[in-house]
Formats: C-alpha cells, structure tokens, sequence
C-alpha cells in the first residue's frame, strides 16, 4: 500500500484509505485479533475497580500539576541535566531538532545511528532528514525494524508493525536480509532480527532514543521497554541522544511510579515492561561503559501552542499508552496508516492539528462514533470525546 | 531570540492559574498497597518473576555457588563475566575456574573488546541492589564494577538478590534508599529475560537483551 508513505496532508485521502482497510478483510482480522488481545490483557491488570479509578485521578493530578509548572519545570530539567553532564538543546520545530540531531552526527563523522523506538522521532522524520544527510539511521525496535524494512511507517505507537502478518515478515526477511531463507516461526523471525541488529549495536556511531519521562529535580532520563534495544541503543554507542516532547516532564522522582505503573498496565497489559532503564548522564571517570556524550533535545512543535489553551492543554497531559487506539472502534477497523498522521487513533486526532494544522486534519475529527471508550480507558483521564467535539465545531 | 526563549515566553504566556496543587503520592501509596513480611514480599517477588519467565533459585550464603555452577553446568556454559571488584565476583573468580567455568573479569573500558562482549561472552554474574514485590522486579544500580552492559550483552544474565532486600513497591523502594538526593549514571529495573510481542503479538523472549534471566534469591536465615 502506497498510501503509507503520505504523512503531510493527512487529510487527503484519508476516507479512500480508510475505505481500503475496511475492505481488506486480512488488515481488519489482524487489527481486531490485537486490539481484542490487548484489551484482553489489560482488563487483567485492573482487577480493582476502585484501584484504577483512583489511579487514574492521581495520574491526571500528577499530569496536571506539573503541566501548571511546565515553564519552571523546563529550565530546571535543564538545570539538573547540565549539572550532570547532558547537553540540552532546544527546537521549535521539526526541522530544528534535524538540525541538532544530524549536527551533533556530523561534529562526531557518524555514519551510523541506531534507534530505540522514539515516536517523536517518527513525529520529525529524522530517518529521512538522516538519509539526505548521508547518515544511516537504522531502527531497532522490532515492530519499527520490520516497518522500516518493509519501507511503511509505525500503525500504532506501542506495536508498530500489528498491521504485518508472520507471514508476510516472513517473506520480507527473506527478500530484505541477506542469507535468510523463508521461516515464518515467530521465534526464528525475532532471533533473526537480533543478529541482524546485534552487529549494528557494536558498530554505531550514535545511539538515539525517545523519552517517556524526564525528571526536574534530579536531571533523570526514563525509558520504558521490553526489548533492551532501548538501553543497547542508550549504552553501547559512544553518542546518545535522546528527544522528547516538552510535555513529558515531572517535577519529581516520586511522580514515576503512578504514572508508570499506569502506562505499562494500560498500553499492553503488564503490571510492568521488563526494563525501566533511568539515565541520569554520560559515562564517569571510572565507569567502563556507556556513552561519554549525552544530549537531550526538547521539541516544541504546536505543543506550546497547544498549552496556551486550558481545554486542548489537557492533551498535553499523554502518556503514550495507545489504550485510546486499542479501545477505539474506528480505529480497530481502519487501522492506523488510514489516518496518515503520526500518532493515529483517538490520541492523533486531538493531538495532530496542533503540529500539522487544523486545515491539514480537518476531516479527522468526524472520524469517531463518539462512543466515549477512549475517555474512559484513558489513563491520565483526558476528556478525548469532549475535545472530539470541539474540533469538530 | 532564541528557540528556548521563545518556547519558554510562549508557556509563560499561558494562565495556568487554575491547575492543581501537588499531589499526594505518599497517600496514595499508603491507601493502595500493602505492606507484607519479608516472607510475603519473597514470594510475591518470586512468582511474579517467574511469570515473567525468569528463573528464581532459593539458595543460602553458603550454597549460591554451587547453584550457580548447576546453573551453568545445566546449560553447558563454560564462560562467565564476572566483577572482580565485587565479594560475590571475587568468590566466583576464586572457586569456579576449577570446577571448570572460565571467568572473564569486566576490567577494561568497553572499547578495548566490545567485539570479544557481544561475540563470545555467554553469560554474567550481577549482584542486584534491591528487588519489588510488587511487580517481580529487580533494581540494579550498575557502577564502574559491574557496568552496565554486563547485565544486557551476555544472552544468560544471573543475579544473586538477598531476600531481605526486597521493598514492597517500587515507590518504597525510592523513597526508603533517598533516591532523590542521587541517582546514579544509570538505575535500572528489570523484570524478567528480554521479550517482544511485535509479530502477530506472539511473545518471543531474548529480543535483544538476555534470553534467560535467572535469579539466585539468598534467604534471610542463611
């Protein structure tokens, strides 16, 4: 499907995608099977009616309070992470982070950069910027691995390639990876992968990751994973980078645990990922690994824009679970290419006019039943209808 | 002026005048989880572990390493990275070369034999920091002993836990140990052997990090 590629006019089109999906009975029995399955697992982890309803208004208070601050919050982050040896650089907007990102790749004649999975890297297009500069960046994550093979884009932010069979992975190793014969065995496939990926660990240059929470008082960079991409990518390349929203940030150490006990519980059904992996600067005197530069980049893009609205501030407040999408009715049926937006699902639709225009989503909005599943499995409790309807007026 | 300014100006811009007060995670906390005995954590810790497909081994201050070696032995392992810097590293180095494990000790910067780390090193010995029960996690503080990447490389990661280091949540865990006042380079939980769901949401374990943890849980009557 071609259509994967399209990312800047979202809109357009977006019903003719749409439109191929919901006839494409293989795509909507691989999105129906996944989004039941997480569902599924996420029910399990919630046994507790009272313990969730709880949890969730703590998490929104937790977001809320630290949004109120984000001002201050930012230029101590900045504080701290500089004492402890991070560069931080700011962007506006995509192109900006680009420019950081490659430049500090060109100051250190990298050739290679492998990739945690980040979505704000996706958000930016960094592969592509990479690419034109002459700069390998080769994704790690095995969801992105495969889509980045396969040369399509993430459809959910927490399992990007859910839209792939095993078969049709199968066939791509086989055609993509030199030496692989056709296996379609889950296991073989993954341990592929790993090989592949293992060498570029040893040989990269830079490694770059994405955040899910930054720290203010104590200068702490935090990733939650399963894989270990995300910590070989943060450790085994003399170079890490890390990019994040300017959203994502809490005041306090003590403010983690809520909030990521709520994002790996709600996302894909764990009580939590196998690694948590808290980075709080380069490689010491003394200390045989990782990396000895650390950087930091703070993108913008639309969000201060968004803040300056009390309503569509609430926006701000995501964890990046992707219950919303896992809950959603349109999105389990369409998938999440057919959006063309970065971040798909109910999510996307508030949160992609603020970065790519309110002209360019114009008829993502409509693209809901306003059934309310994605307001109430939100863990963070963002009133997602309500700001649906507002979007749509 | 610059992009910083200009995202800061435009925040500041804002009125948020109507946001909240801190929260009350200490509350929280202390409404929602219980607080259990050291035999209660151990277990929870355990089961948990093992559900999330690590190995857990009972073993006293006196028998660790023989299990260890049972555990190598089990899987024909006859190569392990040790941290000579470490007690429990030291008594590996000391008694396992003869029963025929050779140890490779973590003594060098990683760009001396990163190549020799993810080519031809099969398994680690770590000592953990603290451990949850909650959620069947280890905490490891890794440090210029035992590096951090002794604990991700090696396809086999085994790590000796005394059981009177277990908190009851993470939370705890932070805020009992003041971890606000330091964190180190880098503070890591871990809660079972490397996995992915990406394909057909199957699970697979060994992704890219360990394919098999396994944890030698000291008892606090040894």
């Amino acid at each position: 499907m071609s259509e994967h590629t399209i990312n800047f006019m979202p809109s357009e089109g977006f019903r003719a995608r749409a439109k191929d999906v919901v006839d494409n009975p293989f795509l909507r029995q691989s999105f129906r099977g996944a989004m039941d399955f997480l569902i599924n697992k996420r029910i399990t982890q919630f046994p507790d009616p009272e313990e969730l309803e709880s949890l969730r208004t703590l998490g929104e208070h937790i977001r809320q309070y630290n949004l109120g601050k984000l001002p201050e919050l930012l230029v101590r982050l900045e504080e701290t992470l500089t004492r402890n040896g991070v560069r931080v650089h700011w962007a506006e907007t995509p192109d900006e982070a680009n420019d950081i990102i490659l430049g500090i790749c060109k100051s250190h004649q990298a050739k290679l950069m492998i990739k945690g999975k980040s979505m704000v890297s996706e958000e930016i297009e960094l592969n592509h910027a990479a690419e034109a500069a002459g700069i390998g960046a080769l994704e790690s994550d095995m969801g992105e691995y495969i889509v980045q093979l396969a040369g399509e884009k993430p459809s959910h932010i927490i399992m990007p390639a859910i839209h792939k069979t095993k078969e049709e992975i199968a066939t791509l190793f086989h055609e993509k990876v030199p030496g692989v014969d056709y296996t379609d065995n889950v296991d073989e496939l993954i341990q592929i992968g790993r090989r592949v990926l293992r060498e570029k660990f040893l040989v990269a240059d830079i490694g770059l990751s994405g955040v899910n929470f930054a720290v203010a008082e104590t200068g702490t960079l935090c990733l939650v994973e399963n894989e270990g991409n995300g910590r070989l990518s943060t450790t085994a390349p003399p170079v890490h980078i890390a990019i994040t929203g300017i959203e994502k940030i809490v005041e306090k150490l003590e403010h983690v645990p809520p909030l990521l006990s709520l994002l790996t519980r709600s996302a894909t059904g764990q009580n939590i990922s196998t690694y948590f992996n808290m980075i709080s600067g380069p490689r010491k005197p003394g200390e045989k690994d990782g990396p000895t530069e650390v950087h930091l980049v703070l993108l913008d893009n639309g969000r201060s824009q968004a803040y300056a609205d009390e309503q569509l501030r609430k926006t701000l407040q995501c964890i990046r679970c992707g219950a919303c999408m896992n809950h959603c009715p349109v999105y389990t049926r369409i998938g999440g290419h057919a959006y063309g937006t970065t971040y798909p699902g109910p999510i996307g639709k508030i949160i992609s006019p603020h970065m790519l225009g309110l002209e360019a989503t114009r008829t993502m909005a409509t693209a809901s039943s306003l059934c309310g599943a994605c307001g109430e499995v939100c863990p963070v409790r963002i009133p997602i209808p309500d700001l649906l309807m507002r979007l749509r007026e | 002026m610059s992009a910083r300014d200009r995202i800061l100006a435009k925040l500041r811009a804002a009125d948020t005048s109507t946001s909240p007060g801190a929260p009350d995670v200490t509350g929280w906390f202390a409404g929602h989880r219980q607080v259990e005995s050291s035999a209660d954590k151990a277990a929870r810790f355990s089961r948990l572990i093992e559900l999330a497909h690590a190995e857990v081994h009972p073993v006293t201050r006196a028998n660790w390493l023989q299990k260890l070696w049972e555990v190598l032995a089990a899987r024909e392992i006859r190569r392990l990275l040790v941290a000579p810097g470490t007690g429990h590293g030291r008594r590996a180095l000391g008694e396992l070369p003869q029963s025929g494990v050779e140890c490779k000790v973590y003594d060098r910067e990683i760009e001396q034999w990163k190549a020799e780390m993810f080519h031809h090193i099969p398994a680690a010995l770590t000592g953990a920091r603290a451990a949850v029960a909650e959620t069947g996690t280890l905490i490891l503080w890794p440090d210029e002993h035992e590096p951090r990447l002794m604990s991700l490389v090696p396809p086999v990661h085994i790590v000796l836990l005394d059981a009177g280091r277990i908190y009851n949540t993470f939370f705890e865990a932070m805020q009992s140990e003041g971890w606000k006042d330091g964190m180190p380079t880098n503070a890591l939980l871990i809660s079972g052997p490397s996995k992915t769901a990406d394909i057909q949401v199957t699970l697979a374990y060994g992704a890219h990090g360990p394919k098999e943890l396994v944890v030698l849980l000291i008892g606090e009557e040894a």
